[in-house]
């Protein structure tokens, strides 16, 4: 049998009619040439011929695939079965299919996010070094960013490595050409050779020269996005000029579309060193920067490790007064970039699993329902002699069509909803490469086939099974004979219930923690602040008096608006991020010796109103004063948290910090700053700790500021104006991040607000699916006893007994699963303790919660039935089989 | 069948396949005449019934060791035509000496001097 005659069978039988009439004829022809009539031939020839059908038939056969003609003639059958009933068929196949959406989706996220390695060359031997400090009782995983300093000496005195390259995050402003807006740009640096460690070939072009990457130096990169939206997508743009910050920069190349690290942010490419001062680059304190390194063949990661370790602890010694770690920490680049969703996406990936599970579960309780409405032809065709696979292989085709059909669905689902994963999640480096393919399909396969067996197997052996005989003899009466039945399907439920707990508390955890997060109090007003960012180009505001001049300008226009409150400028603001640190001693206090820990603090410059403009208090001393804003006074304003730290049972005010300079002050080195002030404790980010900080005044303001405006009405509104004003002072200089506050804060929350959602979602979905199956199976039971239930009526019993008799049967493997999946929820979620904020795993809200909506979704489930079944007439009752 | 001798249609397994692979040998032949040959050439001990005549052609022609097309029989009908192919030819020498060996074998069981001719 070939298959190429399968599936020309049809024609191939035409053929071999018309082969056969030949025959005929021939045959007829040969009789009449040996002198017969025509009609005694032709008579004659027939009988020769014999019957023609049956050749056809056999031929037909011989062409046929056996097993997928049953097949097809079972997939037919089950789907005429299914069509008969609508309903149950429409559930079935829904359930699976948000099942298999949800499997789907966040398999294809996980595939692209964790599994996926990064288009780069040979990526399982590049790591990103981080400094590490073992002392400070830090975590083990305490990773500190390298400074500029600490990598050359990495580069120049170890071998291990076959390179290392270095990347630091940058800003600038893309002056327009001819009648374009000016932009503000995210960029990064990088080491020349950072393209070629990474195996990367720039789309046109070429990337960074060795000689490109030194102060002063004009090449620029530019990203594929920017390339196509700002310069639509001519590669002639290679080698023209542009203008960042004012100042000419020859486009050298341009990168391949799927560049996207260290995230798709970045617009385009500097080299390293081309806007480095020789002071950031020999300094120890700068740790902004990341670390790239590719392992030399034949070197293990350790031994590279300890060799750039040792150096590095060469470097502490030799700097005791600069935050040097003693040590080095290696992650893989994979880790590196998705290390902040691994742990929400393995909790979504086990909340699917417990959902794929639940619609299995239910899918086969329906299909066991629907086998004991079958039970008595079963019966009756088994001691007809139908063999016991022919029967479990038509009902195995029932639940292959709902589960196809489920995956197809699935399918369907989770191409939308990847899409609207994929957008929520653009930030991520590798969320471009989130998409359904081949490897997503066949993994939707195998949980096709994985759910058929689950769903269907169980009820189909249990209809069939060798106690199914008894059945034609029993069924007449009480319906004893699916004893084993029932408790399959109790067994099914209770399983259900349980998996529908952990999944509840889970959410319920996350959920509170969320709602714990949304409401933390940031220490500062939150409520109608605009803030949004500019960042005056050196070239232009070349001096300190012009960039105060401007500032001073700006807050003094934005303050006349009216219906504006207070304006202020600072670094950055709460709850925007972590930004970096310093470390410092006190002056006052005893020296310490060089091995011991410095303490540190988050830095941040203010202005003199940023204070009071976003409502942080002031603990004792004073604000900075106006005229300390621009000159050199080195006074600091410290948070409560660091005189907590460093200054217990003291009065700070008067002591002096021991700090590194402001690096465009003039002044490089430690100088010390006199502290004036204490303020209230502010978060960095909602969930995180409040640190100890630092506030510096902020001085001529380079680099990039932010602008917090405290307004009487809805904040957004004032963003035009403001706006207005910026560039009625300066047409050219772009604004970026026009955001509120709340928007700022929310910002940090996005990944424990989608988590959150998620978890819900699905939590909602199994909880349906519990209630519905719940419902189902006790519905079948109560059909099941209505003859039971009929004697018992007519012998006395009275209604509200049998309520009673039905819903403790339903009752009892609810309550059995609520039991049980307490029990496990209590060690379930431990695992995902450090995701939770201000939440215990045992809390008794979210499990009384759980507990009552289960519990009364079950009543509900159990009563609709139970009342039906006290209902009963009882003759008629008696009179149904 | 009234009025024929019975002929001896029970064939040895396999052996109808050589029969018509032999038949082949002397030319392009429609199902007809390949039934037609056998039969005469056994002075009608076999007859070829279509029942087992046309799904063995087919089992041939999926092993290759026949080709098919349409043509026009001697009597100007249109005919579906038999080739043998030289895969074909190869199992037929196979078969055959096969079947030498077998019939020698049987020969020698049954007392018949030097195995049956």
């Amino acid at each position: 049998m070939s298959w190429l005659r399968f599936f020309r069978r049809k024609r191939k039988d035409a053929e071999l009619q018309d082969e056969l009439d030949s025959f005929l004829s021939e045959e007829i022809a040969g009789n009449v040439a040996r002198g017969m009539s025509p009609g005694e031939a032709r008579r004659r020839a027939r009988v020769k011929l014999g019957n023609s059908q049956q050749v056809r038939e056999s031929l037909w056969m011989q062409n046929s695939p056996m097993p997928l003609t049953h097949l097809f003639r079972d997939l037919k059958y089950a789907f005429r079965t299914l069509r008969r009933t609508p309903g149950f068929s429409v559930i079935a196949i829904v359930v699976m299919a948000l099942c298999m959406g949800a499997a789907i989706s966040l398999f294809t996220i996980v595939r692209s996010v964790l599994l996926r390695p990064l288009p780069f060359r040979d990526p399982a031997r590049l790591v990103v070094v981080y400094e590490h400090r073992r002392a400070n009782g830090a975590a083990a995983d305490s990773r500190t960013q390298v400074a500029p300093a600490d990598f050359y000496d990495w580069r120049a005195k170890t071998h291990g490595f076959e390179d290392m390259a270095i990347i630091r995050y940058a800003g600038y402003n893309l002056t327009g050409e001819r009648n374009e807006l000016p932009e503000s740009v995210r960029a990064a640096t990088g080491s020349w050779n950072l393209f070629q460690l990474l195996g990367v070939k720039p789309a046109f072009g070429r990337a960074f020269s060795e000689q490109e990457d030194r102060p002063g130096s004009t090449a620029v990169m530019l990203s594929w996005s920017v390339f196509e939206r700002r310069f639509a997508g001519d590669p002639a743009i290679v080698g023209r000029q542009i203008h960042l910050d004012g100042r000419p920069a020859t486009v050298v190349g341009v990168l391949p579309s799927w560049f996207a690290y260290p995230d798709a942010g970045i617009q385009l490419w500097r080299p390293y060193q081309a806007d480095a001062t020789p002071e950031f680059l020999q300094h120890h304190d700068f740790h902004q920067s990341l670390v790239i390194a590719r392992l030399r063949p034949g070197v293990s990661l350790a031994s590279a490790l300890e060799e750039v370790g040792a150096v590095q602890y060469q470097l502490h010694l030799q700097y005791p007064h600069d935050p040097v770690a003693e040590d080095v920490v290696p992650r893989s680049l994979n880790e590196d970039l998705a290390g902040n969703v691994k742990k929400p996406l393995n909790l979504m990936m086990s909340a699917v699993g417990c959902m794929l599970l639940i619609g299995c579960l239910n899918v086969s309780n329906l299909l066991v329902a629907r086998g004991a409405a079958r039970q008595k032809e079963v019966a009756i065709r088994s001691a007809l002699g139908a063999r016991r696979g022919t029967l479990i292989r038509e009902q195995l085709a029932e639940s292959v069509l709902i589960c196809a059909a489920g995956c197809m669905g699935g399918i369907a689902l989770s191409v939308a909803a990847t899409r609207s994963l994929a957008h929520a999640w653009k930030d991520l480096p590798t969320a471009q490469g989130i998409y359904i393919d081949g490897t997503v399909i066949g993994f939707a396969c195998l949980l096709m086939i994985t759910a058929t067996l689950i769903a269907g197997l169980l009820p189909a052996l249990s209809t069939t099974g060798k106690a199914m005989m008894n059945a034609l003899q029993a069924s007449a009466r009480t319906g004893a004979s699916s004893v084993s039945r029932t408790v399959l399907r109790k067994t099914l439920l209770t399983t259900e219930i349980g998996i529908t707990v952990v999944l509840l508390v889970s959410a319920g955890l996350l959920l509170k923690s969320f709602l714990r997060l949304r409401s933390t109090d940031v220490g500062c007003i939150t409520q109608n602040m605009l803030t949004l960012s500019y960042s005056l180009p050196e070239k232009k505001y070349d001096t300190p008096e012009k960039r105060n001049a401007f500032n001073e300008a700006l807050l003094e226009r934005v303050r006349n608006i009216p219906g504006v409150h207070a304006a202020a400028l600072g670094n950055t603001l709460p709850g925007a991020g972590y930004w970096g640190d310093f470390i410092f001693t006190v002056k006052e206090h005893p020296p310490v010796n060089a091995s011991a820990n410095l303490p540190e603090a988050l830095t941040r410059w203010a202005d003199p109103g940023y204070f009071s403009a976003l409502g942080i208090p002031l603990v004792r001393g004073r604000f900075f004063t106006d005229d300390e804003r621009g000159d050199r006074s080195y006074k600091v304003i410290v948070n409560s948290q660091l005189v907590r730290k460093y200054f217990p049972g003291e009065d700070p005010i008067g002591r002096h910090l021991h700090v590194p300079a402001h690096p465009h002050d003039g002044a490089p080195g430690i100088v010390d700053y006199e502290i004036v002030g204490v303020v209230g404790d502010t978060l960095y980010q909602v969930g995180k700790e409040p640190k100890a900080a630092m506030y510096f005044p902020m001085l001529e303001g380079t680099g990039s500021q932010m602008l917090a405006v405290h307004t009487t009405s809805a904040p957004l509104q004032f963003s035009i104006p403001i706006q207005r004003q910026i560039a009625a002072l300066d047409p050219e200089l772009p604004v970026s991040d026009v955001r509120t506050m709340d928007e700022v804060i929310g910002a940090s929350l996005v990944n424990a607000s989608l988590s959150a959602r998620l978890v819900l979602i699905f939590a909602v979905l199994s909880l349906l699916l519990a209630a519905v199956g719940l419902y189902g199976v006790l519905s079948y039971l109560a059909t099941q006893r209505t003859t039971e239930l009929g004697i018992r009526m007519a012998l006395g019993a009275q209604r509200d007994q049998l309520l009673r008799l039905m819903l403790g049967d339903g009752m009892r493997p609810a309550l059995l699963g609520l039991g049980l999946g307490l029990a496990v929820s209590f060690v379930a979620t431990r695992l995902f303790e450090s995701m939770l904020f201000g939440t215990k795993p045992l809390d008794p809200v979210v499990i009384s919660c759980v507990v009552g909506t289960l519990f009364a979704v079950a009543v509900l489930a159990c009563l609709a039935p139970a009342w039906r079944a006290s209902r009963l007439d009882p003759m008629q009752a008696l009179r149904t089989d | 069948m009234p009025g024929k001798t019975q002929p001896q249609s029970e064939m040895l397994k396999g052996t109808l396949d050589m029969m018509i692979l032999r038949t082949l040998v002397g030319g392009d032949a429609h199902g007809h005449t390949i039934a037609k040959v056998i039969e005469h050439t056994s002075e009608n001990l076999l007859e070829v019934e279509q029942g087992s005549l046309y799904p063995a052609l087919h089992r041939l022609e999926d092993r290759k060791w026949v080709s098919s097309y349409w043509g026009a029989s001697e009597n100007n009908r249109k005919a579906k035509f038999y080739r043998l192919t030289a895969e074909g030819r190869k199992q037929l020498v196979r078969e055959t000496s096969r079947w030498r060996q077998m019939t020698r074998a049987i020969g020698l069981v049954m007392g018949e001097e030097g195995g049956a001719q």
